[in-house]
Parts: C-alpha cells; sequence; structure tokens
C-alpha cells in the first residue's frame, strides 16, 4: 500500500484506472474537471473532452455495451444536458461497467444553481455513491464497477466541491494490473432497441433490479453503523459524515455510501437502537424524506438549513438552536470586496465596453464571459444556462416582433458555442430570426483551467485536429457573406463598427470576435 | 515570533489548523499542497480544502489545511486557527472569523487593489496589531529582491512558517520536491532556507 495526497478528483482517475477503465468521455465543469484531465494522462486508455455532456454520456454507453468499462465525467448542472441519455440508460444496461461521476456545487462556488443531483438518482432508478473523502472517492470508484456489472446498470458516483477539491491522504494497492473485461459488441435487440415493446419489460426489470439492490445493500461494506452513545443516532452521507464527526464526536453514526436506493431495512435497525434518530445532509431533505416515507421518525430541515454548504459550526449550532457567537477577534476597518473579475489583460474587456456604451440588451452565456456583468461592464442583462444566450435573444424578438432584433444582442463564448450555441443558431436561421450572435473566441475553455474544444483545433491530449470553421458553419445555414465577420480583439474601433453595422441590417448575423486567453497564452496551451 | 509555541506541543493528539490566504494567481494552493505534503510525510492525518473555478479570476482566495492524528472536516472551524500566512495585507481582515489572539500571523505587506478599487484601506497593520500578539509583516518587495524571483516567494513564507511547525526539514525538502518543477527544485530550497533565515530575525 502507497501513501498518497490527493484531491476526491485524482482519487476517482486513479480509482478508474486501477479498475480497469480504458474509455472517459466528459465535459469541463467546476468542480469536476480534473477528474477526465487525471485520468486521460493514464496509459492505455481512450479519452476524449466531448461537445457537451449528452454527447459525453452516450460515448460513454456505447463503450459500455462494446464491453469497456467506461468513466464519464460532469458537473451537476451538466447532468441536465445528459439526462435523456441517463433515463434510459437505466432499461438498456450495461455490458462493461459504465459510471458517470458528478459534482455538485453547494453553496455555488462556480455555478448558476445548487441543484441536488441525489434527486437524479431517484428519477432515473439508479444507484448512487456518495463519498465522503478522497479514501472513500478511491475505493468506492473500484466498487462502483463491480456493482454496475452485478446488476447491470449504470452507476452515478456523486461528489460535491469539499470531495472534489479537498485534498487527503489515499492508501491505494501498487502497481495495480487492471482487470480489464473483453471488449466486443453483442447484438441484443431486446434489451439495447427501447421500442416501446421492448421498453416495458425493461422497466419492469429495473424495478426488479432496485427492490434486490435495497435489500442486499443492508450488507455492504460501504454503508457502516458505527455505534457509540445510543442517546443519538446520526444518519448522513458524503461530507456531512466529516462534519457530524467533528460536531458530535461521542453519537452513534451510520454513514451511508450507497444513497440511493436507500438500504431502509438497516436505517429501521439504526434507528431501533438509538434514542433519537437525526438527518445530517447537505442541500434537499432527500433521507429525510424516504425515511419518514417509511414510517421512522426522524429529524433534520428543522435543525439544519437547505441552501448552502454545511460545515461543522453550522452542524453543531444548528442543532443546538444557538446564533452564531460573537467572533473571538473583530476586524473594524470597512474592506472592499474582492470578488472575481474579467482579468486585467483579456481581449475581450473591450466588447463589453461597447455593449455598455450602446445600452444594448444582452443575453449572456456560462464563462469567464459572464463576468461582463459587473462594473466597470456591467453589460450583460440574463444568464442562465449553456447555449442560452443564442434561443432567449430570439424569443425577446419572437415576442416583440423583428423590429426589436437591433436591441439585443447574443454573447457567448467559443467552447459554449460549440456545447449547445450551435443548435441556437440553426434554430434561428430556420425559424428566420434577426439577432445578433456574437462569439467571444479565446480558443479555449478557460474558466474550468484552459480545456480544448471543437473550436481550438486540439484534443485533450493536445494533439491536432479539425477547427470548426464559422464562416463555412454560417453558410451552410444560408447567411449570406456580409452576414458573418471575424474581427481582431484587440481592435475596438472595428468592433463597433461591425456591431453597428450589423445590427443595422436587422438579420441574423454572425460575428466572431477573435483574442487568445492571456492565461491559456502564458501557459502555452496554443502550442 | 515570540512566545511558547503551542504548535511544537502535544503534537499528534493536537488538530493545527493553518489558513493561507492571498489574491488569485499568488501561488496560495501550491504553498498548501507543500505545506499539506510535508504534514503527510511527518506521519500526520491531513485534510485541505481550498475552492477552483470561478473566484480564482482576480478574487480572494484561502486554503485550509488541517492535521493531526485524525482529522475528520476539510475545514477549520470559526476560531481555530493556529496560523495564519496571508500574501496580501488586507485579505487578512477578510478571515478574522477563522482566527483568535492567540493566532500566529505571517502577514505580506504587499497592496493588490482589487478590480474597480482605487484607494487601498488605511490602518490594516494598525488593526491587525490591536488583535493579534503573535504578528509579523513582511516586506515583500525586499524578500523578492532577495530572492532574485517572485516566483519563488510562496516557498519562502512557508520557511517562515516551517520552524514554528512540527514537521522536520526533510519532510519539508521531500514535499518541495515533490510539488515543484525538477529543475527549479535548487531555487525552491534557497527560497524556503531564506525565509527560514527571516523568520529567526527579531
Amino acid at each position: 500500500m502507497k501513501k498518497k495526497l490527493l484531491s476526491g478528483n485524482e482519487a476517482i482517475a486513479l480509482g478508474a484506472w486501477d479498475a480497469g477503465v480504458t474509455v472517459g468521455a466528459g465535459y469541463p465543469g467546476t468542480p469536476s474537471t480534473e477528474i477526465l484531465e487525471n485520468f486521460s494522462c493514464y496509459p492505455d486508455v481512450t479519452s476524449e473532452w466531448s461537445i457537451n455532456e449528452k454527447v459525453a454520456y452516450e460515448v460513454g454507453m456505447g463503450a459500455s455495451l462494446q464491453g469497456a468499462r467506461t468513466l464519464v465525467t460532469m458537473k451537476h448542472v451538466g447532468l441536465n444536458v445528459a439526462a435523456d441519455g441517463l433515463f434510459t440508460s437505466a432499461y438498456v444496461g450495461v455490458k462493461g461497467g459504465f459510471v458517470l461521476v458528478c459534482a455538485d456545487d453547494p453553496d455555488m462556488n462556480s455555478s448558476q444553481n445548487e441543484q441536488d443531483n441525489r434527486h437524479y438518482a431517484i428519477a432515473a432508478k439508479v444507484p448512487m455513491l456518495d463519498p465522503s473523502d478522497s479514501q472513500d472517492a478511491y475505493d468506492f470508484m473500484r466498487f462502483a464497477y463491480t456493482l454496475s456489472e452485478k446488476y447491470d446498470t449504470p452507476v452515478i458516483l456523486r461528489t460535491t466541491t469539499r470531495i472534489s477539491h479537498a485534498k487527503s491522504i489515499v492508501e491505494s494497492e501498487e502497481n495495480v494490473q487492471p482487470q480489464r473485461p473483453k471488449t466486443g459488441f453483442e447484438r441484443n435487440v431486446p434489451k439495447y432497441v427501447m421500442i416501446p415493446a421492448y421498453a416495458r419489460p425493461r422497466h419492469r426489470i429495473i424495478e426488479e433490479r432496485m427492490s434486490k439492490l435495497a435489500e442486499e445493500a443492508v450488507g455492504m461494506e460501504i454503508n457502516r453503523m458505527e455505534m457509540r452513545d445510543a442517546s443519538l443516532g446520526i444518519v448522513t452521507s458524503g461530507i456531512s459524515y466529516q462534519y457530524v464527526r467533528e460536531s458530535f464526536p461521542d453519537a452513534s453514526v451510520l454513514k451511508l455510501g450507497l444513497i440511493n436506493p436507500l438500504p431502509m431495512t438497516l436505517i429501521k435497525e439504526f434507528a431501533s437502537k438509538v434514542k433519537k434518530l437525526v438527518v445530517v445532509e447537505e442541500l434537499d431533505p432527500v433521507f429525510e424524506q424516504q425515511i419518514k416515507a417509511a414510517g421512522i421518525a426522524c429529524e433534520g430541515k428543522k435543525h439544519f438549513p437547505i441552501t448552502g454548504e454545511l460545515n461543522q459550526d453550522i452542524v453543531s449550532r444548528g442543532y443546538a438552536g444557538v446564533p452564531k457567537p460573537k467572533a473571538a477577534v473583530v476586524n473594524s476597518l470597512k474592506l472592499p470586496p474582492r470578488p472575481p473579475s474579467l482579468c486585467p489583460g483579456c481581449p475581450h474587456r473591450s466588447v463589453f465596453q461597447l455593449l455598455n456604451k450602446h445600452k444594448l440588451i444582452v443575453t449572456g452565456d456560462i464563462g469567464c464571459y459572464t463576468l461582463g456583468v459587473l462594473p466597470p461592464f456591467s453589460a450583460m442583462d440574463t444568464c442562465v444556462e449553456m447555449g442560452a444566450s443564442v434561443g432567449m435573444a430570439q424569443g425577446m424578438e419572437a415576442a416583440e416582433g423583428s423590429k426589436y432584433a437591433h436591441n439585443v444582442v447574443a454573447v457567448i463564448g467559443d467552447s459554449t458555442f460549440a456545447h449547445s450555441g450551435i443548435t441556437g443558431f440553426i434554430n434561428a436561421a430556420y425559424n428566420k430570426r434577426n439577432s445578433l450572435i456574437l462569439v467571444l473566441d479565446n480558443g479555449i475553455t478557460a474558466m474550468t483551467g484552459m480545456q480544448h474544444n471543437p473550436f481550438s483545433g486540439k484534443t485533450i491530449l493536445n494533439q491536432q485536429t479539425v477547427t470548426v470553421d464559422y464562416v463555412k458553419l454560417a453558410e451552410s445555414v444560408g447567411l449570406p457573406a456580409d452576414q458573418v465577420r471575424i474581427v481582431n480583439a484587440y481592435k475596438p474601433e472595428e468592433i463597433e463598427k461591425d456591431i453597428l453595422e450589423m445590427l443595422a441590417k436587422k438579420k441574423l448575423c454572425l460575428l466572431i470576435v477573435k483574442g487568445p486567453c492571456v492565461i491559456a497564452k502564458g501557459k502555452g496551451r496554443y502550442d | 515570533m515570540v512566545g511558547r509555541n503551542p504548535l511544537k506541543e502535544g503534537t499528534m493528539d493536537k488538530i493545527h489548523g493553518i489558513l493561507m490566504v492571498g489574491v488569485g494567481g499568488q501561488g496560495v494552493v501550491l504553498a498548501s499542497d507543500i505545506l499539506s505534503l510535508a504534514a503527510m510525510n511527518a506521519g500526520f492525518d491531513v485534510k485541505k480544502s481550498e475552492i477552483h473555478g470561478m473566484s480564482q479570476r482576480g478574487g480572494s482566495i484561502f486554503s485550509f489545511i488541517r492535521f493531526g492524528k485524525k482529522v475528520y472536516s476539510p475545514l477549520i472551524s470559526e476560531g481555530t486557527a493556529d496560523m495564519l500566512l496571508s500574501m496580501e495585507e488586507m485579505e487578512t481582515l477578510r478571515w478574522m472569523d477563522y482566527l483568535n489572539p492567540e493566532t500566529r500571523l505571517i502577514v505580506s505587506k504587499m497592496h493588490i487593489l482589487p478590480a474597480n478599487v482605487t484607494e487601498y484601506p488605511v490602518g490594516v497593520e494598525k488593526e491587525l496589531a490591536a488583535n493579534f500578539k503573535h504578528l509579523r509583516f513582511v516586506d515583500t518587495d525586499q524578500l523578492i529582491k532577495q530572492l532574485g524571483n517572485p516566483k519563488v516567494l510562496n516557498v519562502a513564507f512557508l520557511g517562515m512558517m516551517a520552524d514554528a511547525l512540527p514537521m522536520g526539514m526533510d519532510h519539508w525538502a521531500s514535499a518541495i520536491k515533490d510539488s515543484v518543477p525538477q529543475k527549479t527544485y535548487e531555487k525552491n530550497m534557497e527560497a524556503f532556507e531564506l525565509g527560514r533565515t527571516k523568520a529567526k530575525e527579531a
């Protein structure tokens, strides 16, 4: 056994490799990005940054049906994009073990919402594992592949920011020679082709599978009953387990590793051994509601907040019902805030100055450039989800009439445009809309740490590949040459001229502002 | 630094809480990686936590490190940090909730203005002096001149912390070796030693 200090994400990549995974696909998203970055560096594996999470999931399904053990990674909101595949993949099952690692971001450190993805496991009827530190992340990954193949189902390993981006000690086997299942496609039409006649029996199989799993979960090592003082028993999982151990060192704890389906028989047994049962979980009362529905008395969100992250202080104060005490030392100076901001050397700053100057309505999108909402730019009016800038601008025009189009500009980055802006762009052409779409192209997926994408011309391993051609793309949906332009980000006068001329056309226009990310340049990411 | 050093006492049973703060791009995360590795090398259980992603674009950066016999939470409880390294002066005040009058502080005098702010707050040094006994300000401009390279500044700061912590020099050296590019190892070790020397000056 070798001791290493690993982040949860590094431990997940190592666990996947040691489990014999040979195919990895994903889309970058904080806090999940480093999983695939690390995995791609292992020998004899095939990995890719997919164009978006949906495609990553589909690549994963194909690899699994071909017999390879497969890893798919994304952040929590990415699963909204990939959910179509998730739900029906539960019907299809797997051949090689298939694990989706999905990273939640309670407190929204770098996200637009704090959805609790445990709901997805329940809704899609797939098993979910919830590690409590990097050692768990490593061990659970290896277990997840066994589970996936034994029960013929995709498995979700869910992390949160404090698991993915915290480092702790991992003891792993040395020189593992991963066992790799034999690959090769075997035709199995009633299992793989989900027409209604074949899907109906598969749904029954899912229900049987989940019932069996709930029974067998009672004996699984990853669910652990720690009996101490019986006056208080706490059901918990994930990072919350660590806060519980800090806050209530003497309490009995049922630490759940498998959190869907819940091992209700085990929870009942634990409840019968303790005087009072309390559930500690971050975000939604997912366990609490199920435990109460099973007729077991417990307390949960009555003590702890439903929003934001927990920590040991919030957990102990919440349970004691006391307010935050006065700090031991107090700062009496007024401090200016230091929010994140567009980098001082970012070539795309001038675009936001222009959008502000001309008082345009700006539908925004997800990336570094979302920071254009903050002063001194204050030039963004909406930001909802990947690709929404393009679609929402069309909706505004649809509601207001085509004359309105010259007031609205959709602003989107290159990676986001590839992810799901292109579909919106085709929709605009098809439906005769007249928006101006501005693509701020820095040739990299910058916010998540400089990953390549279909507009950067490089793969995850930095190998040369095709670069999507904006002009030909525009041509292919019928845009005349004067409705698509590429301009240098360092020439603000030209950008201003182009924006004004294109708005005056009152037709669908695509303006590409090109300027490389200065950080990526410094790191040699374009070499 | 003066006075008794609780960090050296009862070392294995105690959970040590170290907070490192600064501004994106200053090397806070690498420094906290090295300290955590040194603690692991010395036989401690270690956890550390920080935030990546959007907050790194010029925003405040922090890293929590905890080590001891057995560590559960990767987060430091309010009022319990044993030591704070601040690589930017005013950032120190943002983290007061985690400190107490006994916390040992090493504070860079470097001033970095947040975006859209034109005046640096006045009285930060005074505010800190009024609250803490074990407080050391570092003239970072002078230190960079001595180092000849601003890139190893974070490791020089680690050197300033090292003798107040229970890890041996071999634990630090191998942690640095495993964390920095091989060709910069010597330069980083020189910076670390310079930091140690600085810390011993009155």
